[in-house]
């Protein structure tokens, strides 16, 4: 129990080692903890970050697909509202042209009805003179009465 | 001759008092203690040695560390060190004001950990060591070796010698040196009870390092006190349960001794400076 030379011996290892643990410990290792630190801050600034645009990115799909639907749903509807309309359009063409083919068909009909009055025609003023003829027999001259006889003719 | 085959624990006085002889230059060559309580021409070997290998021991290992400290993916010695690293600074960070202060924290990591490592020194088989150094010496009456540097007050006191000096130079840088007098002139009972002022302030100066010398040289040499009277047990076959059971109990509870006491230094150390460096008195 004295105090010796070893005082001053044990007072230069302490200086040196605090030198010596400053220069190659304290300082290397505080800054790496100082780094990861920030790091770790960053980190999780980043992962926030993500999180946000995530999660903003899931608003935009989801006005995104409202959008298409309601887009989808305009198109639908149009599309039946058109082929309303085609069926429309089909239905007046198709009207028009069986208009169109009755017309045709009763202008045939009257030709042919005309046709056959002017056959019928014909044919009555041959029975009629064959008829005339039988009855009068040669009393009758065809050229001196074929004007009354295309009259009679006519009338029918 | 004939007391060489004797067991050494035939004599207690002499065995324990073996034990606490230092390794010695330049002591008397008869009681091999110093001449005088101080007494600067004798030199503990030993004590000096174990510090000095212990300190060299925490340089390799900070050289090692240091040199490629990884921030990402630290591992093994890097983990522990840095664990220390952070509660020491957690200490400084709660008591100590000056942010920018580059010096506190390495002297108090310093402290701690060099101060754990003497300690620990306890915890080896108190004969374990002096009878490696017999079987270099070959002469077991004059081999002497203690181990536990911080039994000794001058390793104590070199730390609080330390310390002490950094207070002062903390005070001074902080208020001057006119400041640093007036504090013993006017603290803590104003300028009408001067002399007073100056007894006070000047006891508390000075019981600040020597506190803390006797504190950790009383511990740490009681400890190991009761380790070597613990070891006495040996005398006989009989006695050795006891010498395992109460050595293995009382060096469980001196790990906690030596980590306290040289957390201890640590804190006060700290609380010293950070007054040193706090301007208001």
């Amino acid at each position: 129990m004295n105090v010796t030379a070893t005082l001053i011996g044990q007072m230069l290892t302490f200086a040196v080692l605090i030198w010596f643990i400053k220069a190659f410990l304290w300082e290397p290792i505080l800054n790496a903890l100082e780094d990861r630190k920030k790091r770790i801050a960053e980190g999780l600034a980043a992962a926030e970050r993500g999180m946000h645009e995530q999660e903003l990115a899931q608003q935009r799909a989801k006005e995104e697909l409202h959008e298409a639907k309601k887009q989808a749903a305009e198109i639908i509807a149009q599309a039946q509202k058109r082929s309303a309309e085609i069926v429309d359009e089909a239905k007046q063409a198709a009207v028009e042209e069986a208009e169109r083919i009755k017309t045709a068909a009763q202008a045939e009909i009257e030709q042919e009805i005309n046709r056959a009055r002017e056959q019928l025609r014909a044919e009555v003023a041959a029975i009629a003179l064959a008829g005339a003829e039988k009855i009068l027999e040669r009393e009758i001259d065809a050229s001196a009465h074929k004007k009354v006889l295309d009259e009679l003719a006519a009338q029918i | 001759m004939s007391e060489a085959s004797a067991p050494a624990t035939a004599n207690p006085v002499e065995y324990i008092q073996h034990h606490l002889t230092n390794w010695c230059i330049g002591c008397d060559p008869v009681t091999h203690k110093p001449a005088a309580l101080i007494d600067f021409n004798a030199f503990f070997v030993d004590t000096w040695l174990v510090g000095a290998l212990l300190a060299l021991l925490m340089m390799v290992v900070a050289w090692k560390v240091g040199r490629n400290v990884d921030p990402d993916k630290p591992s093994g010695m890097q983990n522990l060190i840095e664990f220390v690293v952070e509660f020491v600074n957690q200490q400084i960070e709660d008591i100590f004001p000056d942010r920018n202060n580059k010096w506190i924290g390495p002297v108090a990591i310093t402290i701690f950990v060099w101060v754990f490592l003497m300690n620990a020194m306890d915890l080896i088989p108190v004969d374990l060591l002096p009878w490696l150094a017999t079987l270099v010496t070959g002469d077991p009456h004059h081999t002497y070796l203690k181990v536990v540097p911080t039994t000794n007050l001058d390793t104590t006191f070199a730390l609080a010698l330390f310390v002490f000096g950094m207070v002062v130079y903390y005070n001074i840088k902080t208020r001057g040196v006119v400041g640093y007098i007036k504090t013993f002139l006017f603290h803590p009972f104003g300028k009408w009870l001067m002399p007073v002022n100056i007894a006070m302030t000047a006891i508390e100066e000075i019981a600040k390092p020597v506190s803390l010398a006797l504190r950790l040289f009383g511990n740490m040499f009681a400890g190991e006190l009761l380790f070597l009277l613990i070891a006495l047990l040996s005398f006989s076959i009989w006695a050795m349960p006891g010498q395992v059971i109460l050595g293995g109990m009382w060096a469980i509870f001196h790990i906690l001794v030596i980590t306290l006491q040289a957390f201890i230094f640590m804190l006060l150390t700290i609380v010293y400076l950070s007054l040193a460096v706090t301007d208001e008195h």
